[in-house]
């Protein structure tokens, strides 16, 4: 059924824009068949922004997933240890500096790096793993990191605070097979090691304790499937800037699905996350095309209403 | 047989050790007890096993073997460990949960066996469990969580449980249960059942071997009749008791009285 959701939600994604083009017409194009014109809008336009938005969705769905059940904490999100604040401080940073275009997503992508790494630093204090000190270094760092954006636009002429706050609301407007082969390689990369892990996640989601007892280096797998999850959230937010929500509404969609071992909840909230990104960036470009929304608050207003039912199911 | 030898451990910052040269054996066939006030030093003997507690003297043996040389999944599959606590935050139905007894056997990728199978079988048989399989975790009441709890740890399969507190929060008739399914699993099914528990009065009557802690020395051990002794009880505990006798199994019962 999610596989179904995600063809279907990319063939709308090719098919809608200012040159519009039927199903039909789509799945011809994507094998070289028809119009040479719609061949040539699918292959150099719609096809990377498409495969760009499933893949952060689906990277994003993962490391939500991994980072929850690590945590043992439904709120726990991709961006929790600090990657949004970092990327953001980076991102502002290049713009601040005048930095070519070009050089926003590698900045934001170190920010990102330098901020995980940060809160592991501070949360190292003890010597066990505590999921809740993880938690505070991961909310102090975020503070940092949004004292400093202000700090950083403060000074900044107008137009450049514009385009830092356009990065930060998240897109895939800019999509490139370049960036696509990039993201996919190291979504493949870390995302694959999660669902390896996936059973370590498992246990982890009884708590540390058990989870020793059970046979795992609760101490080591930890922190370790942290800092994997972090990567992946850290790689999404350089190709597409911060796309709210996805990680934290999505494992949800899963597990009320029915998954409850984490490798299944991995794999359906990679789909699951892939479909509603895909979805949100046609609503982004359409309902006030030529203009475009922020993918970031498309997802965050689809999500939200999602999420509430799921508290008052909850509560 | 899991065995503490000389176990010391210090926690970074307090003022006395947390265990000072602690020796517990707990062989097999046999429900081993350990007793004594908060803070005594009782749940850093299964941290300890467990191997989340670094030790700054002696070590953890299980059949002659230091657990610090062994691998903690061949660990696993020995001893059992059911924890003081534990809220699944993210709901399973009961099998899914019972069935992770099996993780150590089934590493990170293969499914569930025959041999899985029926091991998780037994674990429901003995825990009484069958009806409840198909209900979620998020369902059921603290008396039966702690029986599909201690369904896990059989599951297992190994031939050592390990439980911290396993009666905490329990009404009489539930607390009976664990202990009578405890002393099945010592005494029938020929495991080493080591229990930390602040049930003096149950420990005194089903446990084969009691070790009183206090302040993380050994305070008293041996059969219920050496260790619930008024005198002993009193200066450990802080608190005016007298022991007397169970009226109806003639097991010393330790009654505490009202401070004057």
């Amino acid at each position: 059924m999610l596989v179904v959701a995600l063809l279907a939600s990319a063939t709308m994604g090719i098919a809608v824009g200012a040159f519009p083009l039927s199903a039909s017409d789509v799945w011809g194009a994507l094998f070289g068949d028809g119009d040479p014109t719609a061949v040539a809008v699918v292959h150099t336009l719609r096809l990377p922004r498409v495969v760009l938005g499933a893949l952060v969705g689906a990277a994003l769905g993962t490391a939500g997933g991994a980072l929850q059940g690590a945590l043992r904490n439904p709120l726990a999100e991709p961006y929790l240890l600090g990657v949004s604040g970092g990327a953001a401080v980076g991102a502002s940073l290049a713009f601040a500096l005048g930095a070519p275009f070009a050089l926003i997503p590698p900045a934001a992508f170190g920010g990102a790096l330098a901020a995980v790494g940060l809160a592991l630093l501070i949360s190292r204090a003890g010597t066990r793993s505590d999921p809740r000190v993880l938690l505070m270094a991961g909310v102090v760092v975020g503070a940092f990191a949004n004292a400093a954006i202000m700090v950083v636009l403060a000074d900044l002429g107008s137009n450049t605070v514009r385009n830092a706050l356009w990065w930060m609301m998240g897109s895939v407007a800019d999509a490139n097979w370049a960036q696509v082969r990039w993201l996919a390689t190291y979504a493949a990369i870390t995302g694959g090691l999660l669902i390896a892990w996936a059973r370590q996640v498992d246990l982890l989601a009884l708590g540390e304790d058990a989870a020793a007892g059970l046979g795992l280096d609760a101490d080591r797998a930890a922190p370790r499937i942290y800092i994997v999850a972090s990567l992946l959230a850290a790689a999404t937010v350089a190709s597409a800037g911060l796309v709210g929500f996805v990680g934290l509404v999505v494992p949800h969609l899963a597990r009320a699905l029915g998954f409850r071992h984490h490798r299944a909840v991995f794999v359906a909230s990679a789909l699951a996350g892939a479909s509603l990104v895909v979805l949100a960036d046609v609503l982004a470009r359409t309902v006030r095309a030529p203009a475009e929304l922020p993918l970031g608050a498309v997802t965050a207003l689809i999500g939200v209403p999602f999420f509430l039912a799921r508290i008052r199911r909850l509560a | 047989m899991i065995e503490f030898r000389e176990v010391t451990v210090r926690y970074a910052g307090a003022l006395r050790p947390a265990l000072q040269s602690v020796s517990i054996a707990a062989p097999r066939g046999s429900l081993t007890a350990v007793v004594g006030p908060n803070g005594s030093g009782k749940s850093t003997l299964v941290r300890a096993l467990i191997g989340r507690q670094p030790l700054a003297g002696g070590d953890v043996r299980v059949d002659g073997v230091p657990v610090a040389q062994m691998d903690r999944v061949a660990i696993a599959r020995r001893i059992a460990i059911v924890t003081q606590r534990e809220d699944a935050v993210f709901s399973l139905p009961v099998r899914d949960y019972v069935a992770m007894g099996r993780y150590p056997h089934i590493g990170g990728w293969r499914g569930l066996g025959a041999a899985d199978h029926v091991a998780i079988d037994r674990a429901a048989s003995l825990t009484d469990l069958h009806v409840f399989m198909d209900r979620r975790l998020d369902t059921l009441s603290g008396g039966e969580w702690q029986r599909v709890r201690l369904a896990r740890a059989i599951a297992q399969g190994g031939d050592a449980i390990v439980l911290d507190e396993p009666t905490t929060f329990l009404d009489i008739a539930h607390e009976m249960q664990v202990f009578e399914l405890l002393s099945r699993l010592a005494h029938v099914e020929r495991l080493a059942v080591l229990l930390v528990s602040h049930q003096l009065n149950l420990v005194a009557r089903f446990a084969d071997h009691i070790v009183l802690l206090h302040e993380g020395t050994v305070a008293a051990a041996g059969t219920a009749h050496e260790v619930m002794r008024g005198e002993v009880l009193e200066r450990v505990y802080q608190w005016p008791l007298v022991v007397s006798r169970d009226p109806a199994v003639g097991a010393p019962a330790l009654v505490p009285l009202r401070r004057r």
